[in-house]
């Protein structure tokens, strides 16, 4: 019996490439974004530990040596009291500082929005386990306030040689830095930046360029003796501390450091995984639809074997072994493919500024059990249906001329599918609406089971739009279009069938297009109604940058005044809070901020407004106190007021700026807005301040029709990059199209052969074709969009409350989605029906 | 359409399948007219030939050699449009089975040649032709609401209703029983008799054969006899005498 499976295998292989090709598709997709996330995770961890001792010193309350923008420090003189405990071999003070840029020769920020860029004190002290950390291996050690060295990669990015003068701009209170670059610096162990920029400058300077010259460090290694481990060289340093500041393993330390980038990994994963989900899903309609078919054609010979005394199990086993070589090849290409892919996202993760060039890509073995698990799982899964109906054939349709496949009855189907749809509903509303944990189990959930469920009473849903097609093409088209119309409604299953898979490549789609024209309007309607300044000086990424950026726009001629806006993240109940500092004096005058209680006027040393949502969700009222974990020390702010969150301003608590600097943060503005002098141009002002800037780079000066550019540019590159994520899905329900039209083609070679016969030229017979292959392609469509609409209008109604206020249905869009899967439709029918047309007329006609 | 012309010629047909060794003459130089307005059968044993012979005739496949005239037009020189456009217009078919396209009515089934060429009707020619094959309380039913005998009927009807020059019929009783098969084979004779319908038939069924003015004997690729105004007795008499004939051909050739 399975011989028998196996010779049906290798007589069908063309037929089933199709379906293998889904399964490749799906598999490459997790086997890529495993082996990349892997890569990333594996690099991070890498990065932080050759970024910690075999002890680190910090202060108390910082949370991990990469959360530098404080004016908090260990004080210099705690190095040599270390250095001076038994067991320890050395101990190195470490001055680290964030914001710190490297111009190229083009005048670009190397590593544009996005890596960050640090800037290190020089010294060689090892990290833990005697790895020897980024130093300078050419050229010398920078001296004194005009030298710096520089990490290789950063330095062949911008074009630097030793020698050189280089730009260097700093989030601190000098903007921009002009020193010799002396000095390249490499991990001599091996070792990567994954993108960052690293300058290296002597600890004098360090010190006072990036902690306003005070004689301390951000955090101190300690070395220990051979033979003495980590946690006692621990226990020795801590005994001597003073109470701010507090001593940790290394690798514990690289842990803590690493865990919060290791977070943001998983959810990369997480992100990347949905939309291989998405494609398996689509391609699991792929198989279902090539093994329905591949059964009906083959019921004679199926009955045959039943006739011969072939039980109902081996003939539906025989089926589903035919499942499983094809799950099992696809995996296996799956595998290579996706190999092929991880390089793939390597590069585009590369273009954002993650560079990973410098790991070697990690595959783990749970990536190949993956792999195989999920292609042969699914594959055999989709064909469960197919292979059960297999079963059912009669013995005895072995003798008869045509055989009907048992099919489930359409309203039953209908039934089912409607009940889908409804606990579908069900589920979004809970997502959407209530208070639950998981809120993106229960929409994407409910999102799948609608999906699912129009897809299950599809071939009812269809049927007006299938005759609808019929009638039209029958009146433009003719006898041609009269029999594409009939095609298209001789199965309807498989026609719908066919079209589903497309439906929720393009559903998600139509989502994603809703979501981002509706952020984007958001982003505009906020800026609008609350952005009542002229300009302002910011970077895409909310990027800190130096103080005397806003000192010289002050300086430039025909601005009235300037008003800073800082934030920073603390603690508030264990949780990571975004704490805002602005004038409130002057605020008012550049953002209009809606306030209830108190107001800006109110914003007193010790107070703040509370953001409205996060007051009502965690109960705070006017008066009562918020305990922030700063810098410095706890702080309780008094709740002065609530104002409701824009775009521009949206943390937690915004306070004034004599407490935000108090608390411990260091002297960087986020934002700097501009107010015009009553009279003058805002475009010449634009262009003085511009003026002033042009040498730093970090930063850009737009009026409010730029500014709402800017912000609307990422919507579009994150709508782009899922559009293109997506594109994977659609890929694979086109070749559905295909699958579905050329086995439909290989179905009625006979009646083909007859129409050529009759008189039908191959120009009319690939219209045919090309007209039912338009059908399925804009059914799917117009069910994706429709079903796209109704997601987006809900997703969008349910986050109101996070500032996205506005709903808006991009109908352009949306129609050229349809038009554009008719012109799909031509391309998608062009190899089958050149088969087609291609056919011997004699041969198809005695085909039996 | 008056009989005695002829309504296709055929010129020394060659038709050879493979090369070399394995090469097979399918037909050896066959010469033949068409009668128009003439039923004329084709038969002879398996591998005679006569399928190929038809098939050549019909413009759906093409000759190694020799030539094919249907009215007046060359066949050799007419490319795959061309030879399309004759199937539609000069050419009506009749299969074995049916090979009815199964999502249309009989009435579109019949229709289909025309409508495709984007032809209308000769309604008086085409109620004729309904009224012949008897199958109008059937023109709305699909083929697999309808009995063999009246699919081949609907198949009779569709390759008449583009009035052809010459309907060809590949063993249209093959898949018959004997009633619906004398019917189908009353209906050709009927259109022969009465609208002067060019017919050629493949056989090898006598009695099917007898229903028709002319049967031309096909062996080995050629023509081996040819019968007028034939019987079923004088046909079994004629199959009869080209097997012994070709037996005693066949005998004293070693490898058989």
């Amino acid at each position: 019996m399975l011989h028998a499976a196996w010779r049906s295998l290798l007589g069908r292989k063309v037929r089933l490439v199709m379906s293998t090709f889904a399964i490749v598709l799906g598999v490459a997709f997790v086997v890529g974004t495993l082996i990349f996330t892997d890569t990333l995770n594996r690099s991070f961890v890498a990065i932080f530990d050759n970024s910690v001792g075999d002890v680190v010193v910090q202060p108390t309350r910082v949370t991990s040596n990469v959360d530098v923008a404080t004016t908090v420090q260990l004080r210099g003189s705690l190095v040599d009291d270390i250095a001076q405990l038994d067991g320890v071999r050395r101990a190195d003070g470490k001055v680290v500082a964030a914001g710190v840029f490297v111009v190229g020769k083009n005048n670009k920020v190397i590593g544009g929005q996005g890596p960050p860029g640090f800037a290190f004190n020089d010294n060689d002290a090892p990290a833990a386990h005697g790895i020897r950390p980024l130093q300078v291996v050419d050229g010398r050690q920078p001296h004194g306030p005009d030298e710096v060295a520089m990490d290789v990669k950063t330095a062949v990015r911008a074009g630097y040689v030793l020698g050189d003068k280089v730009r260097i701009v700093s989030a601190t209170k000098r903007a921009l830095l002009t020193p010799t670059l002396v000095g390249l610096a490499d991990f001599p162990d091996g070792g990567t930046l994954n993108g960052a920029t690293a300058t290296i400058w002597d600890t004098r300077t360090a010190q006072r360029l990036f902690l306003e010259g005070r004689d301390g460090f951000n955090t101190i290694w300690v070395t220990a003796d051979d033979g003495v481990s980590q946690q006692e060289l621990r226990d020795k340093v801590a005994s001597v501390l003073p109470a701010d500041a507090r001593a940790m393993t290394g690798d514990k330390a690289a842990d803590v450091a690493a865990s919060r980038l290791l977070e943001a990994i998983r959810f990369i994963t997480i992100f990347l995984l949905v939309f291989a989900g998405i494609a398996l899903v689509v391609g699991s309609f792929l198989i279902i639809n090539t093994f329905s078919i591949l059964v009906a054609q083959r019921s004679r010979e199926l009955a045959l074997l039943r006739a011969l005394g072939a039980s109902r199990r081996q003939v539906s086993r025989s089926v589903l072994f035919e499942a499983f070589v094809v799950g099992a090849v696809g995996s296996t290409i799956g595998v290579g493919l996706g190999v092929l892919l991880a390089v793939a996202i390597r590069y585009v993760f590369g273009r954002f500024g993650l560079d990973l060039s410098g790991t070697a890509f990690v595959f783990a073995p749970r990536t190949f059990l993956a792999a195989y698990a999920i292609g042969i799982v699914v594959t055999l899964v989709a064909a469960y249906l197919p292979a059960r109906r297999s079963a059912r054939i009669a013995p005895v349709a072995a003798l008869r001329d045509d055989v009907a496949m048992p099919e489930s009855s359409m309203r039953l189907r209908f039934a089912v599918g409607m009940l889908m749809c409804l606990a579908a509903a069900a589920m979004m509303v809970v997502g959407l609406t209530l208070d639950v944990p998981k809120k993106g189990y229960w929409v994407g959930g409910g999102i799948l089971a609608a999906l699912l469920g129009v897809a299950v009473a599809s071939p009812v849903l269809a049927k007006p739009f299938l005759l609808l097609a019929a009638a039209g093409y029958r009146a433009v088209f003719g006898s041609v279009g009269r029999l594409a119309g009939q095609n298209s409604l001789r199965n309807p299953r498989r026609t719908a069938a066919t079209a589903s898979a497309l439906m929720i490549g393009m559903a998600l789609v139509a989502t994603m297009s809703i979501a981002g024209a509706s952020a984007k309007a958001s982003v505009d309607d906020s800026i609008a109604k609350n952005f009542v300044g002229d300009l302002v000086i910011s970077n895409l990424i909310g990027q800190g940058f130096s103080p005397s950026v806003g000192d010289r726009a002050e300086r430039a001629p025909g601005v009235e005044s300037v008003v800073r806006t800082r934030f920073a993240q603390a603690s508030v109940g264990g949780r990571r809070e975004f704490l805002g500092g602005v004038d409130p004096a002057h605020f008012g005058a550049v953002m209009r901020l809606r306030t209830t209680g108190g107001g800006l006027a109110d914003v007193d040393d010790g107070a703040c407004l509370m953001n409205e949502d996060y007051a009502k969700e965690h109960g705070y009222d006017r008066g009562d106190l918020v305990a922030w974990q700063m810098p410095k020390g706890n702080q309780a702010l008094r709740v002065v007021g609530t104002y409701e969150g824009n775009g521009a301003v949206f943390a937690t608590c915004v306070t004034n700026l004599a407490t935000f600097s108090a608390a411990g943060f260091q002297a960087q503005d986020n934002a700097a807005f501009v107010t015009v002098k009553p009279g003058v141009d805002v475009t010449f002002v634009e262009a003085a301040i511009n003026e002033q800037i042009a040498a730093l780079p970090t930063v850009t000066v737009k009026n409010q029709r730029e500014y709402a550019a800017e912000q609307r540019e990422p919507i579009d590159r994150l709508v782009l990059m899922i559009y293109a994520l997506l594109g994977m899905a659609i890929v694979i329900a086109l070749l559905g199209v295909v699958n579905t039209l050329a086995l439909s083609v290989i179905e009625r070679t006979r009646e083909i052969g007859l129409l050529r016969a009759i008189g039908l030229s191959r120009a009319q017979l690939r219209r045919m074709i090309g007209l039912e292959s338009i059908v399925i392609a804009v059914l799917g469509a117009l069910l994706g969009v429709a079903m796209g609409v109704i997601f987006g209008v809900a997703l969008m109604s349910s986050l109101r409350d996070e500032g996205l206020t506005v709903t808006r249905i991009p109908t352009v869009s949306l129609t050229a989605f349809v038009l554009s899967a008719a012109i799909v439709g031509v391309v998608t029918a062009v190899l089958p029906a050149r088969r087609a047309a291609r056919l011997d007329v004699l041969t198809a006609i005695a085909t039996e | 359409m008056s009989s005695g012309g002829a309504a296709a010629r055929v010129t020394d047909l060659v038709k050879t399948y493979g090369t070399g060794a394995a090469e097979v003459r399918a037909l050896d130089g066959v010469t033949l007219d068409i009668e128009a307005g003439v039923f004329t059968a084709i038969m002879g044993p398996s591998g005679s030939g006569k399928s190929t012979l038809m098939h050549c005739c019909a413009a759906l496949d093409t000759p190694t050699s020799g030539e094919v005239r249907i009215g007046d037009q060359q066949l050799g020189s007419l490319g795959d449009k061309a030879l399309t456009r004759l199937r539609r217009d000069q050419i009506g078919f009749v299969f074995q089975s049916f090979n009815l396209v199964p999502t249309l009515t009989a009435e579109e089934n019949i229709l289909l040649p025309l409508s495709i060429a984007r032809r209308k009707p000769d309604q008086e020619w085409y109620d004729g032709v309904l009224d012949a094959v008897a199958i109008r309380d059937r023109l709305g039913h699909r083929p697999n609401q309808l009995s063999g005998g009246q699919q081949q009927r609907v198949a009779v009807a569709r390759a008449l209703a583009s009035r052809p020059a010459i309907v060809f019929a590949d063993e249209p009783t093959g898949n018959l029983d004997s009633q619906s098969g004398a019917e189908v084979l009353g209906l050709l004779r009927r259109t022969v008799d009465e609208f002067g319908q060019t017919i050629v038939m493949v056989t090898h069924d006598p009695v099917a054969a007898a229903h028709t003015d002319r049967i031309v004997f096909l062996g080995d690729g050629r023509v081996v006899g040819e019968m007028r105004e034939p019987t079923r007795e004088r046909v079994l008499e004629q199959m009869a005498a080209l097997d012994a004939h070709r037996a005693a051909d066949l005998a004293p050739t070693p490898a058989g």
